[in-house]
């Protein structure tokens, strides 16, 4: 069979939304753009942990700092479930943390900035978490297998998390002034970042139209996005809380919520390293490989020791 | 030719040249890669639901317990290294399954009736 | 009930949380994402049998005599005086002072490198694991229901804690020289586990508690059979440091309380 053939065929059964399997003909550069795409993704739960992870030792109740470290874990988790997706595209773990590491991989901006008040991990769970969802639950059905059973699994762990961070604001917007003032602020901060979360326009969006072709990418930027903003500008009103945006209203006409300009150079700032914190994070990532080496190593070592001790004893 | 290379479940590093990447540092280091497979509950088969790493297989059943059944998800772990998964050729997928399609006899509804005649 | 109860629970409650603390600084950090997810778990383990032991705490003492109260008066949370309401878990983790806190030493180290954090873990683990065989027969029923529970989990800790302790003592010269290392500043540490406060011997007499002195010769029986296989050697010395049982603290917990307890001290009786 030519090439072109194999090219349509692999058009069909996509359109035809048959899942693609690892061992299935596929063309390079859908393979490339998932490599790229579902490590860029695990990468952003791994560096997550991060700006939550700042807070664990200082979460203000036990139960608190229960559901938050488990919430952090769960992270973890999603990195490794990704990750092990990408591998079945004959990419390694290794490799992919190798290129995080070295800048040449990219992960969600919104972890470069700063987690400064509790509050921080209401929002977090209820934008950074919701924002993620409105991307996340779309790829479940996403053409490519691993990486739709890998968001299946995300998905269903995820929706604790938004819950968790939205029931987290309630309280605190239900407590004392300063409480509250925490709250708003947190909001004010989180609010435009979550909004970049859905990456730029669709009119300037690099790999959307092929990526929607292929179904790895299921929606548009901007049609997300559109959805984000009329979910939580109804939400925030049960908290008592505003937006950070003068703009931002009812359009009877569209049946949608009309937002303001997104500060567009502070998001393409970010993304290439001129965020608050791109450098604290990645040097974190980098350390915690760095002084894991020798226990990798020495498990391996030992796996090794003990695996010819057994042949020999077999012999 | 670079359109005919195939993946596989666990198959690159040392079987194939990894691909993907121009970082050049090979997973010498890297533990091995398992697959994971999970009964949920007494009396259901084993359901492969995903993989990862681990140095050994002793520790590769604890890291499918940490990472797999956190929220209950299972009562028995089978974990078998991604290398020695062998596994049907997708090109042979017709030659393999279509076959079946027109044996119909084996299926029960093929069997016509009175509708007298219970419980078969 | 008396007074040896609640604080005998304070000092189970203060072990488990402590060391949930430091193996939660962990949590991002871990050597490879699949370990990173078992000492959370871990960690998350430890802290579902701290809450269980300080709400029962909390419980004990809210249902005390106005006497008895007053004969605890050292052992309370200043700030929480001033609540004028029960006392909950969080007023007992967050609110009281580092000499109130009765933890083990051992648990307040600071984490330390992966050789560190395991031995420690597997220290306090193979302990744990004997201590709950113990608790089961309390008279307590909620320290025996809670020794229940938790026995379990403690069992894998020590599962997977051995296991790290013989691949590290048997992996690399470099894994073998760090839990070396590991062990020779851990071990005057673990002595406290066997020297009972003047609460442990009341608890034990009473029936509530266990006779900590008799767990000496198990645990280091599993101690020499987990370091046979790892090819460690328990150090000959046999000074040990104690006093985290009676509240007399190394300079680390101050820190790692500071830092807990931030919030609730910042914003006393306020619901989060």
């Amino acid at each position: 069979m030519p090439v072109q053939n194999f090219e349509s065929h692999f058009q069909e059964k996509i359109d035809a939304d048959v899942r693609i399997e690892p061992k299935d003909w596929m063309p390079e550069k859908y393979r490339q753009t998932l490599i790229r795409q579902i490590s860029q993704h695990a990468h952003s739960e791994i560096v997550g942990m991060l700006p939550e992870g700042n807070w664990i030792s200082r979460a203000p109740s036990l139960k608190r700092k229960q559901i938050l470290i488990a919430k952090v874990q769960d992270e973890a988790g999603h990195g490794l479930y990704l990750y092990s997706a990408a591998e079945t595209l004959g990419i390694s773990r290794d490799e992919m943390i190798g290129q995080l590491h070295s800048g040449k991989a990219k992960y969600s901006s919104i972890f470069n900035y700063p987690t400064l008040t509790w509050a921080d991990m209401g929002a977090i769970g209820w934008l950074v978490d919701g924002a993620a969802i409105m991307n996340q639950v779309p790829l479940c059905r996403t053409s490519y297998g691993p990486y739709s059973r890998a968001m299946i699994r995300v998905c269903k762990e995820e929706s604790f998390h938004q819950r968790q961070g939205f029931e987290s604001l309630l309280v605190l917007s239900r407590g004392t002034p300063e409480q509250r003032a925490m709250v708003q602020d947190a909001i004010d901060r989180w609010w435009w970042p979550s909004l970049m979360m859905f990456g730029p326009h669709d009119s300037e969006s690099l790999h959307s139209e092929q990526s929607m072709k292929w179904k790895i990418k299921r929606f548009s930027n901007d049609e997300l996005r559109q959805r984000f903003v009329d979910m939580i500008a109804e939400q925030v009103k049960l908290l008592g809380m505003t937006l950070p945006d003068p703009d931002l209203k009812w359009n009877e006409e569209r049946s949608h919520y009309d937002f303001g300009k997104i500060n567009w150079e502070e998001f393409w700032n970010v993304v290439s390293g001129n965020g608050p914190c791109n450098k604290q994070r990645l040097d974190a990532r980098k350390k915690a490989w760095d002084d894991g080496a020798w226990v990798r190593e020495a498990a391996k070592a030992h796996a090794e020791k003990r695996a010819a001790r057994n042949k020999q004893q077999a012999a | 030719m670079n359109y005919f290379r195939k993946y596989y479940y666990g198959d690159y590093g040392d079987k194939e040249a990894p691909t993907g990447g121009d970082t050049g540092k090979a997973a010498a280091n890297e533990w091995p890669l398992w697959e994971v497979f999970i009964r949920s509950k007494q009396g259901l088969d084993h359901k492969h639901v995903g993989s990862l790493h681990a140095a050994d297989a002793q520790m590769a059943v604890e890291n499918a317990r940490d990472v797999y059944t956190r929220r209950m998800e299972g009562v028995s772990i089978w974990v078998v290294e991604s290398k020695y998964i062998h596994a049907s050729n997708p090109d042979e997928a017709e030659s393999f399954y279509e076959p079946a399609e027109d044996k119909v006899y084996r299926h029960p509804t093929f069997y016509d009736l009175p509708d007298e005649v219970n419980h078969m | 009930m008396n007074k040896e109860l609640f604080i005998y629970t304070l000092h189970l409650a203060d072990n488990a949380l402590i060391l949930a603390q430091r193996n939660s600084e962990w949590t991002g950090h871990g050597p490879v994402l699949e370990q990173d997810i078992a000492i959370t778990n871990i960690a998350l383990d430890l802290l579902g049998q701290a809450r269980n032991y300080y709400q029962h705490a909390a419980a004990l003492y809210n249902s005390l005599s106005d006497h008895d109260k007053n004969s605890l008066e050292g052992s309370l949370p200043r700030p929480w005086k001033s609540f004028h309401r029960e006392l909950q878990e969080d007023d007992l983790a967050f609110l009281r002072d580092e000499h109130q806190y009765r933890n083990l030493l051992l648990t307040e180290l600071p984490k330390g490198d992966w050789a560190f954090t395991v031995l420690r873990q597997f220290f306090f683990s193979a302990f744990q694991h004997l201590f709950y065989q113990e608790l089961l027969q309390s008279s307590d029923p909620q320290l025996a229901a809670i020794a229940e529970k938790s026995s379990k989990e403690v069992a894998y800790h020590l599962r997977w804690s051995s296991e790290w302790v013989v691949r590290l003592g048997d992996g690399t010269e470099e894994s073998h020289r760090r839990m070396q290392e590991a062990l020779a500043d851990l071990w005057m540490f673990t002595g406290e586990f066997f020297t009972a406060a003047g609460y442990e011997q009341a608890a034990a007499t009473e029936g509530f508690g266990v006779d900590v002195l008799l767990l000496r010769e198990a645990w280091l029986k599993k101690v020499e059979a987990v370091f046979a296989e790892a090819t460690l050697e328990p150090p000959k010395q046999s000074w040990s440091q104690s006093g985290g049982k009676s509240g007399q603290h190394t300079e680390h917990l101050g820190y790692l309380l500071a830092e807990m307890q931030y919030l609730q001290r910042v914003y006393p009786n306020t619901t989060w």
